[in-house]
């Protein structure tokens, strides 16, 4: 027996460094892995809540109409009907959030409305697009259309 | 209760089309402020993407909007989604040509003419948030990951910039942003739909060839579109568990 422990102390000093070691990588470990990793899965919980607290920049068609519900009537039984306002207007978060602060920008039809009815062989046939050089030059195309309800009769038909 | 005639419209207007996590937050959201929308539970929804190619008109609504709304750098080269041009002469779809010039973000000059014997068609492309991501498995750190929600998403804070997941990506989802030099990828707007609003893109899409859906939700109209539509998702054989529905995909597109 004694020669069995004769070298014991050689074992006590290999397990006090293991124990040394073990508890160095604890406390490194507790130090740098983020408070909620692994909670739902190999990541850091906290990631969701940081992805969600992004500002808007778009508010969203119902706070277009909580105010404009005249627009949206107007596009009542067009082709823009199910145009949502920011789709043309541009992002208005800010403008919904503080209307006078914030003024919205009316487009500009000879950027807007080309956008989408340029005419392009890649577009659907089934979409309305025109050549605009051909069609109406530099003609804004509210002079003839009316942008929310865009059958003819913008400003020129509304003149007397 | 103190309800003027106004206060009672409003309220009433929001009930009447806002969701239930939209209405609860909708003071904040009304102000664009961050909110940690309080009654959304992850566990309740997946998240899924419906695209119909047929009505894409490759206006760029979409491509600009998205960087609008989530910070991407406006260079061109840095996209969370972009539309591309499919150009198949006559029939030929293993040649197709492809272009997609500022990922669709300033539309697309004409370049071909019609009745050329070939069709040309637009197709937008976006993270396709698969349920066994290809992205989300390389990452060595956990930095990406596929939320409870359906939802591959990016800890900014936790990405060592390695570009793993950048090379990963079967369907070129993903960038470097070069100010933070960390990984940056489509969110599917995460700040909007927990708050019951709907992604910037599928806000500004003027023809709805864009849906997002909820596939935990049985009276989201994506069940109609997919149970009424002929859909495919991009590489199947990969089995990726892509989560963006193609409609009228042709069978050029890669």
């Amino acid at each position: 027996m004694r020669r069995v422990f004769g070298h014991a102390d050689h074992l006590f000093r290999v397990a006090g460094l293991f124990l040394v070691g073990l508890l160095a990588f604890a406390l490194v470990r507790s130090a740098l892995v983020p408070a909620g990793f692994g909670r739902f899965g190999h990541y850091r919980a906290g990631a969701l809540a940081d992805a969600r607290a992004r500002p808007l920049a778009f508010a969203g068609r119902a706070a277009c109409v909580e105010c404009h519900q005249d627009a949206a009537d107007a596009a009542k039984g067009s082709g823009h009907a199910k145009v949502h306002c920011e789709a043309c207007h541009g992002a208005l978060a800010a403008h919904a959030g503080d209307p006078t602060g914030h003024k919205a920008v009316r487009p500009d039809p000879l950027v807007v409305c080309v956008r989408c009815h340029q005419a392009n062989v890649a577009r659907p046939a089934s979409f309305p697009q025109k050549d605009r050089a051909e069609h109406s030059g530099d003609e804004p195309c509210t002079t003839c259309h009316v942008a929310h309800h865009p059958a003819m009769g913008g400003e020129e038909a509304k003149k007397p | 209760m103190n309800t003027d005639r106004r206060e009672f419209l409003a309220r009433g207007t929001h009930l009447l089309l806002l969701t239930g996590a939209a209405q609860l937050a909708w003071d904040a959201v009304a102000r664009g402020e961050p909110l940690a929308a309080p009654n959304y539970e992850t566990a309740d929804h997946w998240w899924a993407m419906a695209i119909d190619v047929e009505k894409c008109i490759g206006c760029g609504n979409c491509v600009r909007a998205c960087k609008e709304e989530n910070d991407v750098p406006r260079e061109p080269y840095y996209f969370r989604t972009w539309v591309e041009r499919y150009h198949v002469p006559n029939g030929d779809v293993e040649h197709p040509e492809v272009d997609s010039p500022n990922g669709g973000m300033d539309g697309f000059p004409e370049k071909y003419r019609p009745g050329d014997g070939s069709k040309s068609f637009f197709v937008p492309k976006l993270c396709n948030h698969c349920a066994h991501s290809p992205c989300v498995q390389v990452c060595p750190v956990g930095a990406t990951f596929e939320s409870p929600d359906g939802v591959v998403l990016v800890d900014k804070t936790y990405c060592l910039g390695c570009r793993y997941c950048v090379q990963a990506c079967p369907y070129g989802c993903r960038f470097i942003d070069p100010r933070s030099s960390t990984v940056d990828k489509c969110s599917l707007c995460y700040h909007r739909i927990t708050r019951g609003l709907t992604t910037a893109c599928c806000e500004t899409c003027p023809t709805e060839a864009r849906m997002l859906g909820d596939l935990k939700n049985p009276k989201d109209p994506i069940h109609d579109f997919l149970r009424t539509h002929k859909v495919q998702v991009l590489k199947p054989q990969m089995a990726t568990g892509s989560k963006t529905y193609y409609n009228g995909l042709d069978g050029s597109v890669r």
